[in-house]
């Protein structure tokens, strides 16, 4: 029977009572105010740490620019790629950033599907990221290719040549899985904007801003039956998204899987791949968003509850990949294959034993301070645990790419990897690509989904709209309907 | 959305009147009002989805998931049938004799797809449907209608509707609303200036020159060199023939040749040697010889005139038969070698074995020297050819032992004139006397 005593302590939550998910006395007017005031400020008054955070991001940016046009006019060779090692930090960088990228996606698909309304303070912003993180990843692929002008030898276009590409190729499915993510990603991102785009548009005072947001918000006048075609949009893209994100890390780790070296041909890649991707997404949600929070004063919209509950999710997710790194020592022992049992030992205790232990450090052991709420709710701590994790998630491919492929199937070519400058400073310079694009988007673009803040307010249902206050008149006629609206909750 | 005429026949006409509310409540309640007097033409604005607004409004569900299904599976029929002719007709992989079609593999690709063509379906059937993007709307100008996006909820009945009757329709919205504002029509264009039009067309031509080029660029010639972007690799810095080099004496790049280099093809200019056949019997091209297509003329009869057939060349003759051939034909050349007698105790010819022939019978006899040659060096019947093993002198040099023994072992004795006859040493045992 269900538990009808409404003073149980259920952790905080009746399920029968709405959870406050915005937090302090805020209305539909505050909480447009908190957000659109954000990119609403005049750029001669933009913060000067903003200008200096961009500033430095614009410089890190310069400096891939500079890799890339180094790499291209003189060729691979400035890497550290050689052989055997021919997959060296290019693609261990793919898939960190396409990794991360996985959060936003998850976040605004598969929570929106299971009805998880507090992923309303966060999937813009987490959105926003897998979008950049995407491109940052795109790149790595496309230069690795080396000569970039034929990249599209990878796409089925007709050419002089005649020949097409092979779809049997896991790099190939590569290809379409990216863009085909990063596309439905930018699309998912776009609709659900265009709502607080026309927010923006009709707030502005300034004529270039309301014409620009004017031409992005495509005329929406928030018509009901307008938002009635888009919510089923919305419903379908969600569910179109959800395969589509899980989809993607597998593809991922076919690149490895498929082929035959020892420590890459593994089944368990797949889902593997997909819980390393959900807990480096989450901790660069939470590595970005924290101190976006607290700079912009989004406290009550992206409170602690939500930093608690992402940091639950960091440690589960962190412990499936714990079970997955067990898992592989497991099937190695018992698959009982000479070379893949060497495969592993030497990953734990060859040469890059160094990458190991940082990974399992990062990646296992410290997200096991969040079993402690303390812990969950001590920003500083939270901070830490979530770079850690992307330092652990980079270190985990580098571990799965480069220790596999330095030891090979033939002792006499065997090789220890060591990155050149050029390779360090692309890597840092695709921080800078990231960075300017996400500054970019917290100045100009709303930050939190204000629409959908407001549909999980409790005022945005019918019968409760007297009881925050906004609206004089708020008071008469209430109840007076005939409840036809009312059953419609959740 | 006109073509560039009015908005309104009479400009003067208001394009609606706006009941502006504060809560969800209010809004819903105007909604059924609205709905139940029988309006069509009229719409509540909000700043989010109001649940509950379908049922209040009437909204009947939308058709944009069948639109969303139906072009997912022409993707999914696009991605499997685009795949299939890809990969499995028009550009076929072959790879270690792997079926060229096989659809597990391509599952990832399709699949991607069919996403692709389902999220845009949707996120553009969604615009169609709404008829987005409109920038231009009556509503956008009026000023108490800014704050909907925002924190406010209106309900808007436009002066096209039939019911519409100003006085009635303000009492209707009036009630519960923070206010009620008529919205006038819009006095611009609805349509895009008329310049964009010159200028979409003149654009448009634009972006088809690029394209333009690029097909008569598939289909032209050019005598000029390919453009390289980077030209390390088509131009290495190598030495290539014909080219000056410091490197050397000479200042040539290329070294002369060593004294006895043999040019290609030099090797096969004597057509007798090589080939058996009578000199400049075959065409200088396609010299390789098939087991027909030599006119039976033009094989030789005797030696060719490069070799002399001596004593010693007999006994190179010999030795190289007892290797190669012996095994198979016997060393008297009967066809009843090691081989042959291994395979006639098990009996191999169920098993579709061929005896080797004797070389003895009156067939080999007849055939040229030249034919025997050829059959040595390329095969016959089941016999595989021997050219690799056996370079041709000395192939010639079996033929010329395989006459001997013909010669010698051919004939039998009891047909020999009496005063010359004798008895044979006895053979080995195994071996049978007399060939026919």
């Amino acid at each position: 029977m269900a538990i009808t005593d409404p003073t149980i302590d259920l952790g905080g939550q009746d399920p029968r009572v709405r959870p406050q998910l915005v937090e302090g006395n805020n209305n539909f007017t505050t909480v447009t105010q908190m957000v659109a005031g954000i990119p609403e400020q005049p750029v001669a008054k933009t913060d000067k740490l903003w200008i200096a955070l961009f500033l430095l991001s614009l410089s890190v940016l310069g400096v891939l620019g500079a890799c890339l046009a180094y790499l291209i006019t003189t060729g691979v060779g400035v890497w550290g790629n050689n052989n055997p090692v021919f997959w060296g930090w290019p693609i261990v960088n793919f898939v960190f950033w396409v990794g991360i990228g996985h959060a936003g996606t998850l976040i605004s698909a598969v929570l929106y599907l299971t009805r998880q309304n507090w992923r309303t303070a966060v999937n813009r912003s987490a959105e926003a990221m897998t979008i950049f993180a995407v491109i940052c990843a795109g790149m790595f692929p496309g230069v690795h290719v080396g000569r970039i002008w034929v990249a599209y030898f990878l796409a089925p276009v007709p050419n002089q040549m005649s020949m097409w590409p092979n779809f049997r190729s896991p790099l190939l499915w590569d290809v379409f899985a990216v863009s085909t993510y990063f596309s439905v990603s930018l699309v998912f991102w776009y609709m659900g904007m265009v709502p607080d785009l026309a927010t923006l548009r009709d707030r502005s005072t300034n004529k270039w801003r309301r014409m620009i947001y004017g031409i992005f918000s495509l005329g929406w006048t928030g018509s009901s039956r307008h938002w009635h075609v888009y919510e089923r949009a919305y419903g379908i893209l969600a569910a179109l998204a959800t395969p589509l994100v899980l989809s993607v890390h597998s593809v991922v780790s076919f690149d490895f899987a498929v082929s035959q070296l020892p420590g890459w041909h593994t089944t368990i890649f797949p889902p593997y791949f997909v819980a390393g991707a959900i807990f480096s997404g989450f901790a660069m949600v939470l590595t970005l968003m924290i101190p976006a929070r607290q700079y912009f004063n989004l406290g009550h919209i992206i409170t602690m509850t939500h930093i608690d509950v992402m940091c639950r999710i960091l440690m589960a997710t962190g412990m499936l990949v714990g079970y997955a790194y067990m898992i592989e020592f497991f099937t190695a022992w018992y698959g009982g294959v000479m070379v893949e049992r060497f495969a592993f030992v030497n990953r734990a205790f060859g040469n890059y034993w160094w990458a190991y232990w940082i990974m399992v450090s990062c990646n296992v052991i410290f997200p096991q301070l969040f079993w402690s709420k303390k812990m969950r709710r001590n920003l500083v701590v939270v901070m830490l645990v979530s770079i850690t994790t992307n330092i652990g998630m980079w270190f985990e491919r580098f571990v799965i790419t480069v220790t596999s492929l330095s030891r090979d199937f033939l002792p006499s070519s065997w090789a220890y990897f060591r990155p050149t400058w050029v390779d360090i400073l692309t890597f840092v310079g695709s921080f800078g690509l990231f960075m300017t694009l996400f500054l970019l988007f917290i100045r100009f673009l709303p930050f939190v989904a204000m629409s959908e803040v407001k549909i999980v307010m409790p005022s945005a249902h019918a019968g409760h709209g007297h009881t925050d206050g906004h609206g004089p008149k708020s008071h008469a006629n209430h109840g007076s309907h005939n409840g036809e609206g009312a059953p419609q909750h959740g | 959305m006109g073509k560039g005429r009015l908005n309104m026949a009479d400009s003067k006409a208001p394009y609606g009147v706006v009941g502006i509310y504060t809560n969800v409540d209010d809004v819903l309640a105007a909604a059924r009002r609205v709905r139940d007097a029988g309006f069509t033409r009229w719409d509540s604005h909000t700043p989010f989805p109001v649940h509950g607004m379908d049922g209040a409004m009437g909204i009947k569900m939308t058709f944009l998931p069948w639109i969303t299904l139906v072009m997912g599976l022409t993707g999914m029929a696009f991605g499997v049938f685009g795949q299939y002719w890809v990969n499995a007709k028009g550009y076929a992989f072959l790879i270690s004799g792997k079926p060229v079609w096989s659809l597990p593999a391509n599952i990832p690709v399709a699949f991607e797809v069919v996403i692709a063509f389902s999220a845009f379906t949707t996120f553009f059937g969604m615009l169609a449907l709404n008829k987005l993007p409109r920038l231009s709307h009556p509503l956008h100008r009026l000023a108490e209608f800014a704050r909907v996006t925002s924190d406010r909820f209106a309900v808007v009945i436009e002066s096209g509707d039939p019911r519409f009757d100003s006085g009635q329709v303000r009492k209707l919205l009036a009630q519960d609303a923070e206010q009620v504002v008529e919205c006038p029509a819009d006095p611009t264009r609805a349509g895009l200036p008329s310049w964009f039009h010159g200028v979409a067309a003149i654009a448009t031509c634009l972006t088809l020159i690029p394209l333009a080029m690029a097909y008569r660029g598939r289909h032209a010639t050019s005598g000029k060199p390919r453009y390289a972007v980077w030209t390390d690799m088509s131009f290495q810095r190598k030495a290539k023939p014909q080219q000056a080099s410091g490197l050397f004496d000479d200042g040539r790049a290329a070294r002369k040749q060593l004294d006895g280099t043999i040019a290609v093809g030099q090797l096969f200019e004597d057509q007798e040697l090589r080939f058996g056949v009578q000199p400049n019997a075959l065409s200088p091209v396609g010299r390789e010889v098939g087991a027909t297509g030599v006119p039976d003329a033009a094989w030789i009869a005797g030696f060719p005139a490069a070799l002399t057939v001596d004593e010693a060349f007999l006994d190179r003759g010999q030795q190289r038969f007892n290797i190669y051939c012996s095994v198979c034909h016997g060393v008297r050349g009967d066809g009843h070698g090691a081989v042959a007698l291994r395979a006639e105790e098990i009996r191999a010819m169920r098993w579709g074995w061929i005896a080797p022939k004797n070389l003895l019978s009156s067939a080999t006899i007849a055939r040229t020297n030249g034919e025997i040659f050829h059959i040595a060096g390329h095969g016959i019947s089941t016999m595989k050819g021997y050219a690799a093993q056996i370079p041709a002198n000395d192939r010639w040099a079996i033929v010329a032992w395989v006459r001997a023994l013909q010669a010698s072992q051919a004939i039998d004795a009891r047909r020999a004139p009496d005063a010359q006859y004798q008895e044979l040493p006895a053979l080995p045992l195994g071996v049978t006397q007399g060939g026919r």
